[in-house]
């Protein structure tokens, strides 16, 4: 098992506060919006040096969404900012006609997804965002796995045309990833080079899967892990390389197993190479208040639940 | 004035047989708020909006226009045609399978002269002030017009662009609403009553000015005199009252010619009270 060591622990939200700052520094059309949570966002660097561009909407998602879509227009790059669950069920319908269905090259960067947004509660926790957006004809999905991969994601979003959804979170995590990493959308990283059984995890089950690699490593078994940053185009070739060597497969996410990147890669499985899978994923559920380690131990989603998930699938392994 | 209010109105007259012609051919489509608005299509269009045919998505420089209530597209794609960006005979394809002439409108079949889908309701504000920021950002002094349906300002997303128009001085936005008081279960006022719209936009903040959408005189002199309010700190709301169904006498006023098209008898009855000014498609 790779060494993966960390100096410091950020929230990825963070992440998209650099990345934003930095993506406004190259191009002058990056814009941003903000439906009052800007200190959550972590948008006030931009802010300080880009005022004009900046776009304060108060607590008004809907008009965000169409506002930004607007100013797509004008040939600018709106990046709007507010809480996942804001950011997608409540405006499923603007996102949907005034944004997808428009091609507009909106930008929706989504703080607090899922458990770890913590002591707010099920109100706030969206465990589903994930589905509803894949589901819009040319969404691009991506929910990066620690402060350098959202800051490298949000730059690199800047210079795609076309929507795309974006989701971070709360919590600090640790850094582990490359800070000079150029990020390719839709294209996995390897996190560690295994061969008895696929680990495919985003966002915050990246550092879990690593955890569960190095027990599973204690335990005899050789883990290849893979970070799918980009659930949306998926990266399907990756996965079918590692899974015709694994033959089998384990899915983790910090959202509900019904639409997430677990039926992604079940899609995939089923019609090009059908392989043993299990889920590590909430299940069917919404959340509750607590702290975000709290949550993700209640829920499973820690590596100890990844360690429990492989060790059945490879059971489920043909002999 | 680049045309007489005759000529004004025989254009309207050509766009009113389009749309009853196009409704019919499909059998489906939205013909009673599309005859309302023809006057206020043609005037903008042909008089008031500066604007070219040669159609680019951002505009540079141009006057852009939004629909709101996506459903009366007929009126749009007619007047689009007879403006020069498209050709008229593509209007026979008005909601048919493979057509750029979608029930309501989109930008996903790249029919020129349409900036960004629209037929859910409530969406357009939004958008037109979107695009009025950044033509603001670009120091573009062009004008960003809209139409709203008065039914559909029961969305609260109109409510939320409402507010924040006025408080952020979105100033060269003119956006009118077809206040013809009918909507698919009813006459408004039964439904879920508007009110007073002009005391409610201007307890918003906004410049509200009233025309009478079915007089061409009336209707070119209310846009031309919304331009002159615009870049003086509020947006400007036309309160235009219409008919629905205007122009074809059976169909006047009624809810009932929302959404249902005309038989082939309605049909002549309709083209019978319609001259035929530009040739139809």
């Amino acid at each position: 098992m790779k060494k993966y060591t960390y100096t410091e622990k950020k929230d990825t939200r963070s992440g998209f506060g650099a990345g934003l700052h930095e993506a406004g520094k190259k191009n002058e059309n990056v814009v941003a919006l903000c439906a009052d949570l800007v200190g959550s966002l972590k948008m006030d660097a931009f802010i300080k040096d880009f005022p004009e561009r900046f776009t304060q909407v108060g607590i008004a998602e809907a008009n965000m969404i169409g506002i930004a879509a607007g100013m797509t227009i004008g040939g600018k790059i709106p990046f709007t900012g507010t809480f996942a669950n804001f950011s997608t069920g409540r405006v499923y319908d603007q996102i949907r006609q005034s944004v997808a269905y428009s091609n507009k090259n909106v930008k929706i960067c989504a703080s607090h997804a899922g458990l770890t947004l913590g002591e707010d509660g099920a109100t706030h926790q969206i465990l589903e965002d994930i589905g509803l957006m894949k589901m819009l004809p040319g969404m691009v999905v991506i929910n990066p796995c620690d402060y350098n991969q959202t800051k490298a994601a949000t730059i690199a979003i800047a210079e795609y045309e076309g929507p795309v959804y974006l989701r971070f979170g709360r919590p600090v995590i640790p850094v582990f990833t490359d800070p000079d990493q150029k990020f390719e959308i839709g294209k996995a990283w390897m996190v560690n080079e295994g061969t008895d059984v696929t680990i495919i995890a985003t966002g915050h089950m990246v550092w879990k899967a690593i955890e569960a690699g190095e027990k599973l490593a204690e335990l005899g078994i050789d883990a290849e892990i893979i970070n799918i940053h980009t659930i949306k185009p998926l990266d399907d070739e990756a996965i079918l390389k590692s899974v015709k060597k694994t033959g089998c497969v384990v899915t983790c996410e910090e959202h509900n197993k019904f639409g997430g990147l677990g039926e992604s890669v079940a899609r995939l499985l089923t019609t090009e190479l059908p392989t043993p899978q299990e889920f590590v994923a909430t299940n069917d559920t919404f959340g509750e208040s607590g702290t975000p380690d709290q949550l993700m131990s209640k829920y499973g989603l820690d590596a100890v639940n990844i360690v429990e998930a492989v060790q059945k699938v490879i059971g489920r392994k043909k002999a | 004035m680049k045309h007489t209010i005759k000529e004004l109105e025989d254009i309207a007259s050509q766009i009113r047989r389009d749309i009853v012609r196009m409704v019919h051919g499909c059998q489906s489509g939205h013909p009673g708020a599309s005859l309302g608005c023809a006057d206020f299509f043609t005037a903008l269009y042909f008089e008031v909006l500066n604007h070219k045919t040669d159609f680019t998505m951002e505009g540079k420089g141009e006057d852009l226009f939004f629909l709101s209530n996506g459903h009366i597209s007929p009126v749009w794609y007619s007047t689009l045609a007879h403006a020069g960006y498209f050709e008229k005979s593509e209007l026979a394809t008005f909601r048919k399978l493979d057509s750029r002439l979608q029930g309501h409108p989109t930008t996903h079949e790249h029919l020129p002269g349409i900036r960004i889908a629209s037929g859910s309701l409530g969406q357009g504000l939004s958008v037109a002030i979107g695009a009025a920021l950044a033509k603001k950002l670009n120091s573009d002094n062009a004008h960003v017009f809209a139409l709203l349906g008065d039914g559909e300002l029961q969305e609260g997303q109109n409510w939320e662009a409402a507010m924040f128009a006025p408080f952020n001085k979105v100033d060269h936005l003119i956006a009118s609403v077809d206040y013809n008081g009918q909507q698919i279960d009813g006459p408004t006022s039964k439904v879920l009553a508007l009110d007073d719209l002009q005391a409610k936009f201007e307890a918003f903040g906004w410049h509200v000015i009233n025309t009478d959408g079915n007089d061409m005189q009336a209707i070119v002199e209310g846009l031309h005199y919304a331009k002159t309010l615009t870049g003086k700190g509020k947006p400007i709301l036309n309160l235009m009252s219409t008919q629905m169904g205007a122009g074809v006498d059976y169909m006047v006023g009624s809810h009932k010619w929302h959404g249902t098209a005309p038989n082939d008898e309605q049909l002549a009855s309709a083209l019978a009270q319609l001259p035929e000014t530009l040739g139809d498609y």
